[in-house]
């Protein structure tokens, strides 16, 4: 069992009061609070341990190294994933699909070829293939999302084809909280000869997810979103397809051996081994074992009991919300189909007002579009306020927000 | 010479259809900020005493004691610096 009241004293920031009322944060998904243990992992690297790392001989090198090569291995068990060598860090979500669209789809994906992307993704899902696109000439093909929000099915086992050579589908949506059944979506994108790439940017915060069950082939996501720092993602890839890629960035790091041959004025050039061959220059060090140390501290509450927590605040906000005359909810309405977020609005009122009325509450949420202006399409929606919960989040919360909202619900 | 940069920190333009505008004045001029412009515009309704729905001449606004304001329909920022020039002094 989870216990929030205890989980709370690990998060200075939730001592705040904005505008004399106790912070309630429900911008979860945007990105999360960090426990002291996280901020003192960070500042521990910076006082203990600093020294770039696979770089020297000394004895700060060693140590940098060692601290940064456990975090990949703490992630890599943390996803089930073989080994480190299939773990790359990046900046995040964002840069982890870029990766993947550049040093992957750039060189296999030729003019016939067909990239299906579903109309529920994060914009960082969609603008790179439509960037790409302009550049290999591949059509992209997306599957459509139902009324409600879910993924359509049916649509994509239309859609998906020999012509297919990739996937990208989120996890979990960051609008609706949707999670898709990507078991099913890898087994079918096989069956076709493709691979998958999961944006999981919402799902690995808060869901148990092991690559090895699910058997996808890339995996994106982002530290800051599961307690973690800012500036540090990963991308998880099967051994064998990293193998045949090219890297993505060039520079230190990356390389194995730059030998300059005088004859012909050039270099010739190997690459290093999995995965620093993906991570060219300095990396983020401090934020990888900043990150090592959330992962430590999800593995100590349990990601089922994550999903249990969450999905037991979400149902009971959706309970009190469906109570609010002027209140819609967009998406599903079975708390069971989503995970930890509820977008919604009240009569007319723009979604800015409601945040910024909240705000007067000490409740932080998001309005806008979250990033996924074609899913607000499917919705007919300008735009939406979304709550979302995380691990230190609690019923009273809930109570104080539904509060404020019956105010809002006079104007 | 008085300028609207004296009171306001930021400007927000939201995406989509709506053409909303956030204005958020800055924290030490905030109090002072909405105070002028209670005085200037027409308060049709407040809500707890966290929300001012106000209009000036023909444009409808809505002000918050947190020291935020969303302005419907705005042109183009011209327009807004003027409108908010007018209301500010
Ligand atoms: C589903 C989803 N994908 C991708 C991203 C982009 O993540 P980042 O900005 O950390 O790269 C987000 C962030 O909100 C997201 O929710």
């Amino acid at each position: 069992m989870l216990n929030p009241q205890k989980i709370r004293k690990d998060f200075p920031i939730l001592r705040r009061r904005i505008n004399n009322y106790p912070l309630i944060y429900f911008d979860n998904a945007a990105t999360t609070q960090k426990p002291k243990q996280v901020i003192a992992a960070i500042e521990g690297f910076y006082e203990n341990h600093n020294a770039n790392v696979h770089r020297a001989v000394h004895t700060l090198s060693q140590e940098a190294s060692e601290l940064y090569e456990n975090a990949h291995e703490e992630v890599a068990n943390f996803i089930s994933a073989n080994d480190m060598e299939e773990i790359i860090f990046v900046r995040g979500t964002t840069e982890a699909i870029n990766l993947v669209a550049y040093a992957w789809g750039l060189r296999n994906l030729k003019s016939d070829d067909e990239v299906i992307v579903s109309l529920m993704e994060h914009h960082s899902n969609i603008v790179p293939w439509e960037l790409l696109s302009k550049i290999g000439k591949f059509k992209i093909k997306y599957v459509n999302v139902n009324n409600d929000g879910t993924f359509n099915y049916e649509d994509f086992e239309n859609k998906i084809s020999k012509k297919t050579k990739i996937v990208c589908v989120s996890h979990v949506s960051n609008v609706s909280g949707v999670v898709n059944n990507v078991k099913t979506l890898a087994e079918v994108t096989h069956e076709h000869g493709a691979l998958i790439l999961v944006d999981g940017a919402q799902s690995v915060p808060h869901l148990p997810v092991n690559v090895k069950d699910s058997d996808v082939d890339f995996l994106a996501f982002s530290g800051h979103k599961m307690l973690g720092p800012t500036g540090i993602g990963v991308l998880y890839g099967k051994h064998e397809i990293l193998e045949m890629m090219e890297p993505f960035q060039g520079g230190g790091e990356m390389i194995r051996e730059v030998s300059f041959n005088s004859k012909l004025q050039r270099c010739s050039i190997t690459w290093n081994d999995l995965p620093w061959k993906f991570e060219a220059g300095t990396p983020n060090i401090a934020g990888g074992i900043g990150l090592m140390e959330a992962v430590k501290y999800l593995r100590r509450i349990g990601m089922e009991n994550i999903k249990r927590h969450e999905c037991v605040l979400t149902e009971y906000a959706m309970q009190h919300l469906q109570k609010l005359p002027k209140a819609k909810i967009y998406g599903p309405r079975e708390a069971s189909a989503k995970c930890g977020i509820i977008p919604f609005g009240i009569g007319g009122l723009g979604s800015h007002d409601i945040a910024l009325f909240l705000d007067n509450y000490g409740v932080m949420v998001r309005s806008g579009f979250h990033c996924a202006q074609p899913l607000h399409q499917i919705f007919k929606l300008q735009s939406s306020v979304r709550v979302s919960f995380y691990i230190y989040n609690i019923r009273e919360e809930i109570d104080r927000f539904i509060e404020a909202l019956k105010e809002i619900e006079q104007i | 010479m008085p300028a609207v940069d004296d009171y306001v920190a930021r400007i927000e333009g939201t995406c989509g259809k709506e053409k909303d505008v956030i204005v958020i004045f800055k924290y030490g001029k905030k109090n002072e900020a909405i105070a002028r412009i209670l005085k200037k515009a027409k308060t049709k309704k407040s809500i707890s005493g966290i929300i001012f729905e106000m209009t000036f001449k023909n444009f409808s606004f809505r002000v918050y004691s947190s020291g935020k304001a969303i302005f419907r329909s705005i042109k183009d920022k011209g327009e807004l610096q003027a409108l908010l020039f007018e209301l500010l002094f």
